[in-house]
């Protein structure tokens, strides 16, 4: 099993500290972990396990309970595609599955060089400009299958071009 | 005792308030159909919806197993809504099952396959996909199967109040929650400490012992000279496999069995118990006059060692290095015991029946090989023996009593036999170290402040002079307790036993399965009450035995004698004694 840095041990330790007055101080220990490094994986959970006395699988449960909990890195471009009724009928599979040919993932993946994370949604609010997609807070409005790949392209471009 | 007033199916009752109406119902002489539902809230508290009854005053049916009497309360169990209510909840939890009853070991003590009896359920109501399966074999222990699991969660709630641990938990969402280690790992590779105690609350096969029948039948059929011993607490419990009441000791009947089972010779572990006295109290007395580590700790329960190798791997040292008893026996019927009788030791197969999942586990441990043989060979545990009578066809009920084999080795004393409860090993141990400090024996050798189901008990004894403060655990919630104190530098005992399961070896992971509804002639508590029949029983047979301190035991005396010579010499060490380290919790 991988080793946490020291740093990031002291971060940890930090984040449970801010919550020991609370009862049940798993939910807020674990957002804010997720927020500050984007994913929670077990070497930090048992450190948490550690801290509070919440056993490893009940953390481990909680967050594989919640879609806002991630086990693993995400990439550096987070594509969400909206799979709700209105884009799904306007066609957001065809979109979806678009980029997943193109970057090589499935739904759910990071790409190997950790650019990319593809991410099934459901419903985002965006219904009126459906089929959208965001990829990191940008939306991307009434999107075709064939202008998936200008958006793909520009950010791999954005990363000096490769591939 | 504030009491409510309720009806149930008309008839007026008076009970306790802040019952269940589960509870309730059972006290009054019902059986509502139940299955998540256990002891204490062992479970997740009204999930699998099996026990539904109409309540007035509540919207629709209700879970009898979380929704509480109250005042004026009708309850209505045989109503037609109910009882359709009840088998469609049954239903659909078969339609997400691995229904392959017949292959199941757990068949014949299966809560789902009783409810769907009772409730008259139908077979395949409900088709479609099914949850992904994950079958976990990879321990020497328990197996994991996710097809049985109807996710009750009682095996979680155990882990938890016994061990402080709950190594198992909900993992996931929805129609793809399964009841898992962290990350679905297999048991193997994480902190479990194989005691058991989740598979004998499982309402299902979902976990159960890996049989070993297979093993021993293969011994048998290839001609190895194949022996069996068994653990003190396995004649507290293995008559309930036959129906008899709880705490019925069948110390005669399973030897009886035993032998008519093909075992060349019977034994008891009871001589290796009183084998693990000699040294351990002989370790004591030497760790106390030549200043070694303190508080010894006591290491006969494989639970409590694997929880030491995971949890406190700091605090090994403190652990006696004795084998168990069932280990120690094994290296001396491999050696001292082969020698005398002419037998070549690779042809000797030891089985070991045992109150314990931990057991099977332990006797794999790399430090538990002697010249190059297992100690063990195999490790059945009290379950298995009863399938093994009955499928030989032996009427157990009708045997007659029959003694153990006594040759060379397998007299026992009354102090090997306690072994089986919580308090035990420490019992047996004092009556010992009594003698070798004062050179005198114990007048009255009944020590009851180490007995009894208290969490944590000690007690201060005062003999030749020395001070020896003792402490008792049993379950890693207790035994937690004492370790934190080691840690902290604040214990003041000098000999602390811990036992992995609650109660001791008598309520061990591989006992017969305490299921109130199979039980129904015990009392309506036998869930709270099973661990103390089962230790009485054993604490009867010590006060039967002629002799009952371990040095008295004249096979252990010529032992010395003739092979080991002194206790702690180096054969003994040799034979005798382990090492332990400690394990990484979750091995990638």
């Amino acid at each position: 099993m991988a080793h946490l840095s020291d740093a990031a041990v002291v971060k940890i330790n930090e984040i449970c500290d801010r919550y020991v007055d609370e009862t049940t101080p798993l939910m807020m220990i674990l957002s804010d972990i997720q927020k500050e490094y984007g994913y929670i994986p077990l070497e930090v959970q048992e450190l948490v396990s550690k801290k509070t006395g919440i056993s490893v699988a009940e953390i481990y449960g909680v967050v594989t309970f919640y879609s806002f909990f991630s086990l693993k890195p995400k990439g550096k471009y987070v594509v969400g595609c909206c799979l709700g009724t209105a884009c799904y009928v306007k066609g957001a599979q065809q979109v979806i599955d678009k980029f997943s040919e193109l970057l090589g993932i499935k739904p759910g993946e990071t790409s190997e060089d950790g650019l990319f994370t593809l991410d099934a949604l459901r419903c985002i609010g965006a219904c009126g400009i459906a089929p959208a997609v965001t990829i990191n807070g940008t939306v991307y409005p009434k999107l075709t299958v064939d202008s998936v790949p200008k958006i793909v392209a520009q950010y791999r471009n954005a990363e000096g071009g490769a591939q | 005792m504030a009491t409510v007033h309720i009806k149930i199916e008309g008839v007026p009752y008076e009970v306790e308030a802040g019952l269940t109406i589960l509870e309730a119902a059972k006290i009054c002489g019902y059986e509502i159909p139940s299955l998540c539902a256990f002891n204490h809230g062992e479970c997740s508290r009204g999930s699998c919806r099996v026990c539904l009854v109409e309540a007035t005053g509540a919207r629709g049916l209700v879970a009898s197993c979380v929704y509480p009497v109250a005042e004026g309360m009708e309850i209505t169990i045989s109503s037609p809504k109910a009882v359709e209510a009840r088998r469609t909840s049954v239903e659909l939890l078969l339609s997400n099952h691995n229904v392959n009853c017949q292959q199941c070991d757990k068949n014949g003590y299966c809560e789902l396959l009783h409810v769907a009896k009772v409730t008259g359920a139908r077979e395949g109501m409900y088709q479609g996909a099914k949850t992904p399966v994950t079958v976990d074999k990879l321990t020497p222990s328990i197996k994991r199967d996710t097809s049985k699991c109807i996710l009750c969660g009682r095996c979680i709630e155990r882990c938890k109040n016994a061990h402080g641990l709950s190594v198992l938990g909900f993992e996931k969402r929805g129609f793809n929650t399964i009841v898992a280690p962290a990350e679905n790992r297999s048991f193997a590779n994480s902190p479990c400490i194989l005691c058991g105690q989740c598979v004998s609350v499982c309402p299902t096969g979902a976990l159960m012992e890996v049989s070993e029948i297979d093993k021993v039948d293969a011994a048998m059929k290839a001609g190895k000279y194949v022996v069996v011993q068994t653990a003190p607490a396995v004649r507290a419990a293995l008559g309930e496999e036959f129906g008899m009441p709880i705490g019925t000791a069948v110390t005669g009947k399973m030897a009886a069995a035993l032998r008519r089972l093909g075992f060349k010779k019977v034994f008891d572990t009871n001589f290796g118990a009183d084998l693990t006295i000699m040294e351990e109290a002989n370790e004591l007395i030497a760790r106390m006059t030549e200043g070694g580590v303190l508080p010894m700790i006591t290491s006969c329960s494989p639970g409590w060692v694997n929880y030491a190798e995971y949890y406190y791997g700091d605090l090994l040292p403190h652990l006696s290095s004795c084998k168990s008893p069932h280990e120690m026996f094994g290296a001396i019927l491999k050696s001292y015991y082969c020698e005398k009788n002419g037998i070549n030791p690779d042809d000797m197969f030891v089985v070991s029946v045992m109150p314990c999942t931990a057991k099977k586990y332990e006797k794999e441990r790399p430090q538990l090989v002697t010249n190059g043989r297992k100690d063990v060979d195999a490790v059945l545990t009290t379950r298995e023996l009863g399938k093994l009578i009955k499928r030989a066809g032996i009427n157990f009920n009708k045997l007659p009593d029959e003694d153990f084999d006594y040759d060379v080795v397998g007299d026992y004393t009354g102090a090997g036999v306690i072994f089986g409860a919580t308090g035990g090993v420490m019992e047996a141990a004092l009556r010992t170290a009594a003698y070798k400090l004062s050179g005198e024996e114990l007048k009255n050798v009944e020590l009851h402040e180490v007995r009894g189901l208290e969490g944590i008990k000690e007690a201060e004894y005062n003999i030749a002079g020395n001070k020896i403060k003792v402490a008792v655990a049993h379950g890693m919630k207790n035994a937690k307790v004492l370790l934190d104190q080691i840690k902290e530098g604040t214990s003041e005992y000098q000999f602390i036993e811990i036992m992995g399961c609650p109660g001791g070896c008598v309520s061990g992971g591989g006992q017969p399965y305490v299921k109130p509804c199979f039980l129904p002639n015990e009392d309506v508590d036998i869930l709270d009450t099973y661990r103390q029949k089962r230790a009485d029983a054993l604490y009867r047979e010590d006060e039967g035995r002629p002799l009952r301190a371990s040095h008295l035991n004249p096979q252990i005396v010529e032992l010395y004698k003739d092979y080991l010579g002194e206790p702690n010499s180096h054969k003994a060490h040799e034979l005798l004694h382990t090492s332990y380290a400690a394990k990484e919790k979750f091995k990638d």
